[in-house]
């Protein structure tokens, strides 16, 4: 029962950690369209309830966007016969002193992760003038994906929050990975 | 030809296409499930609406919040009526954006640079 124990302890203190910073979110199951809408209104009147600068509201409430409609968009792309890869994820919003962090987690294949990887560290090479002009070139020759997306998520949150994305990938016993993508947003311009 | 009127929902924008009226519109939110399905009729109904395109036509966007999908297809809306502008109609486009929506101005500025035709911004 030892490790139970310790569960529910670091539970609790996850439990106390968010009350100390006063603003966590945290999801954890199937990302579909109806929880991405109704997860990013309830953090969206969380922030307009503490009076967050309007500015830095729209910016994490465009993240979170992406971020969740990646999760819904590219989970198909799995095997559909492991709920894993349907569509679940974690997904967690928190707050601190200088910044809104938001963060995803979700399961993605060796082909997935290769083309997240490569994709990240060429987006976090650019300056702010080189992701302008990339974002305004993919949306002029660009074309939407079967999956519906227009490829300019990660230009987009980097372009807007003004700050590198950070990632991770946790091999998984199975030869699959877990990804986890972090964004930031600074409260204080 | 039929004008396209749908009502603005949590996830997708408040639409006015009537060349009877002259109104041309765009407002509100747009992050659809499906940013495919939602557009193409608008689409198709432009490129009716080319055809036989009233003397003056201003388009009107004034969104609150569109996600990245819908970036695309609001550039796709803006290269139709940029080809009836090309074919020597009157066209313009009106920009409105929150005054302290830096974003949306930027985003406004980067489609004015790519699309061929008068775009005024216009902060609220």
């Amino acid at each position: 029962m030892e490790s139970q124990n310790s569960h529910l302890e670091s539970v609790y203190a996850l439990y106390q950690d968010m009350i100390k910073k006063g603003f966590t979110l945290i999801y954890e199951g199937e990302v579909n369209h109806q929880i991405t809408k109704t997860f990013t209104s309830m953090a969206d009147e969380n922030m307009e309830k503490v009076s967050e600068d309007d500015s830095v509201r729209k910016k994490v409430y465009h993240v979170m966007v992406e971020c969740l409609q990646n999760i819904c968009k590219h989970a198909e792309d799995g095997d559909q016969s492991d709920t894993a890869f349907s569509g679940n994820g974690i997904f967690i919003v928190g707050r601190d002193d200088n910044a809104y962090h938001v963060i995803s987690g979700n399961q993605v294949d060796y082909e997935q992760k290769e083309k997240i990887k490569t994709s990240l560290d060429f987006v976090n090479s650019l300056d702010k003038d080189k992701l302008k002009e990339l974002y305004f070139k993919k949306l002029k020759e660009g074309s939407i994906s079967e999956k519906g997306g227009a490829g300019l998520g990660f230009i987009d949150m980097v372009k807007k929050t003004g700050h590198k994305l950070e990632y991770h990938f946790d091999a998984l016993t199975d030869g699959n990975y877990f990804f986890i993508l972090k964004s930031t947003i600074s409260r204080n311009k | 030809m039929d004008a396209i009127k749908l009502k603005g929902t949590e996830d997708t924008p408040a639409v006015t296409f009537d060349a009877g009226a002259n109104i041309f519109e765009l407002s509100g939110k747009s992050m659809p499930e499906n940013v495919a399905a939602f557009y193409s009729p608008i689409l198709a109904w432009i490129e009716e609406y080319g055809k036989k395109p009233n003397a003056e036509t201003v388009v009107s966007f004034k969104l609150e919040y569109f996600n990245t999908a819908s970036s695309k297809m609001i550039m796709d809306i803006m290269s139709k009526f940029e080809d009836i502008c090309n074919n020597g109609a009157n066209v313009k486009m009106k920009w409105h954006y929150l005054e302290v929506d830096e974003d949306m101005l930027e985003a406004g500025e980067g489609y004015s640079e790519i699309v061929d035709v008068p775009f005024e911004m216009i902060s609220y």
